[in-house]
């Protein structure tokens, strides 16, 4: 049983922005400088610093050393990086503080997709032999997703739009979104398809950008924080590589992610899932077992912006920052990886 | 403005990859003109073969049982506008395919001229390349057997 004692007490996100003139770097030295400064630590507190970050994006084997520079490495600090998105940084992060050792620690995430074709750089990452000599992008994937799930009569076109326009609509309010205002349903359906049957609004934008994220324990984090974020249960799980052999239309790991973080079915004032794309929120919602009158992506969610490897750290952040703002009692926050939903990962919070 | 400074960079795998038992022979197969799956821990025939069953993770061995020709598209995509990437030039169709005989399904084209020629359920026939070179694409695309 892990600890239930540790909380998320202090974050920071760039907004989410195609070709932000900024390094990855840069974009990570601001972020997590105003992390450590909500957290009120000096970062020689922090205990362990893990890093989310691909680079494959970058472009260049180990590019991700240099992002340490935004953590400070002088006097050498323990750390560990992971080749996906901030949010598996935070469960290694808080998978070394329930080792009791150490009161805080630092997760990262940062990418920037705006300097790369993205179409032909994720389709690279899926299996050598059978998948990337197609150039299977994620676009073209999440396509034939979308068509399961119509032909499945588990969602309509129009379904598809709703989520966008609900998606835009709620970021409004969101200072960090790339795509955000008031949308009319049956324009969006009115536009060209993009890869049939998806048309582009129900695509991310393309985006630049990082999150950070600081976790303390116990006494700790009610020391620094008047009302801390406790994690109850955090789990990530996967599912077979290959679409063709498992049923896309719904997220196995998802539901098994979802129950091992402790998550029982009941009530949620907030949900924020990484749905890359507008079928993956009807997808998500039925696999985690959302129940009816849970807020979904008050922020937007990916469609209003799309930092690759911040974005599921974004929905941590997210989540937790309604519960310490006091707006939520209890948030569920997932994070994706690989293509179709295949890896899910679900952290579970709660205030005090 | 200071001036920007940027570099190019080439996103390749440069390696040059042993496919082993299994995938080879099924990227064999295929110079043959044949499409060929392996029997999951559960008796399921998959296809394309992996060397290890996806959901018990156990060794599934390096017995290869021939499928198709013909084929099902189980979902499907268009693709409007093709990437240099993609295997065909023209606009085609990304689809889940089942071979028949397999309880699977394998992604790849299918060349259908047009998405009004598309729909789940059609019946597809693989067309192999004439000039081979080891890789999934030496099946060039699907094409319709209706």
């Amino acid at each position: 049983m892990p600890a239930r004692d540790i909380a998320i007490i202090g974050y920071a996100q760039t907004p989410s922005q195609r070709d932000a003139i900024q390094s990855e770097v840069q974009l990570l030295v601001g972020t997590i400088t105003d992390a450590v400064t909500m957290a009120g630590i000096e970062r020689r507190e922090i205990g362990f610093t893990c890093a989310g970050s691909c680079d494959y994006l970058t472009g260049g084997p180990f590019a991700f050393v240099s992002n340490l520079e935004a953590a400070g490495s002088w006097p050498p600090i323990s750390e560990s990086h992971v080749e996906a998105d901030g949010a598996f940084a935070l469960y290694e992060a808080w998978m070394r503080l329930q080792e009791g050792d150490i009161d805080i620690a630092l997760a990262f995430g940062s990418g920037k997709s705006s300097p790369s074709n993205p179409a032909e750089v994720w389709a690279q990452q899926l299996d050598p032999y059978y998948l990337a000599p197609l150039g299977a992008d994620p676009v073209s994937l999440a396509a034939i997703q979308a068509r399961a799930l119509l032909d499945a009569g588990r969602a309509t076109e129009r379904d598809f739009a709703e989520v966008v326009a609900r998606s835009r609509a709620q970021a409004a309010s969101n200072p960090n979104a790339q795509l955000s205002g008031a949308v009319d349903v049956d324009a969006l359906l009115a536009a060209p398809y993009h890869t049939a049957p998806l048309r582009r609004h129900d695509l991310p934008p393309i985006s630049d950008g990082a999150a950070a994220v600081i976790m303390a324990r116990g006494d700790k984090a009610r020391e620094l924080c008047s009302r801390p974020a406790w994690i109850r249960g955090m789990d990530h799980r996967i599912d077979p590589h290959q679409p063709g052999v498992r049923d896309i239309t719904t997220a196995r790991s998802a539901t098994t992610a979802a129950k091992k973080a402790g998550y029982d079915g009941g009530p949620l004032d907030v949900a924020e899932v990484c749905a890359t794309f507008s079928p993956q929120e009807i997808i998500l919602r039925e696999a985690l077992g959302l129940p009816e009158g849970t807020q979904i992506n008050p922020s937007g969610g990916p469609l209003a912006g799309n930092p690759v490897m911040a974005v599921g750290l974004v929905r941590v952040i997210e989540a937790a920052a309604r519960i310490i703002g006091g707006s939520a009692d209890r948030a569920l926050a997932h994070a994706t990886a690989g293509p179709l939903l295949q890896q899910n990962l679900v952290c579970l919070m709660e205030g005090e | 403005m200071t001036e920007l400074r940027t570099s190019e960079t080439k996103l390749e795998f440069p390696y040059s990859r042993t496919t082993g038992p299994v995938i080879g022979a099924f990227l064999a197969g295929l110079r043959e003109g044949k499409v060929l799956g392996i029997k999951g821990a559960d008796g399921r025939t998959l296809v394309p073969p992996p060397e290890y069953d996806p959901e018990t993770g156990g060794y599934l061995g390096v017995e290869l049982v021939e499928v198709g020709p013909l084929g099902t598209v189980q979902a499907w995509a268009w693709v409007h506008d093709p990437l240099p990437k993609h295997p065909l030039d023209h606009p085609f169709a990304f689809a889940l395919i089942r071979p028949d005989g397999a309880d699977s399904a394998m992604l790849h084209a299918v060349d259908a001229g047009d998405p009004a020629a598309m729909r789940t359920g059609l019946r597809v026939r693989p067309r192999f390349k004439t000039e081979p070179t080891g890789l999934i694409t030496d099946l060039e695309a699907w094409e319709a057997a209706e």
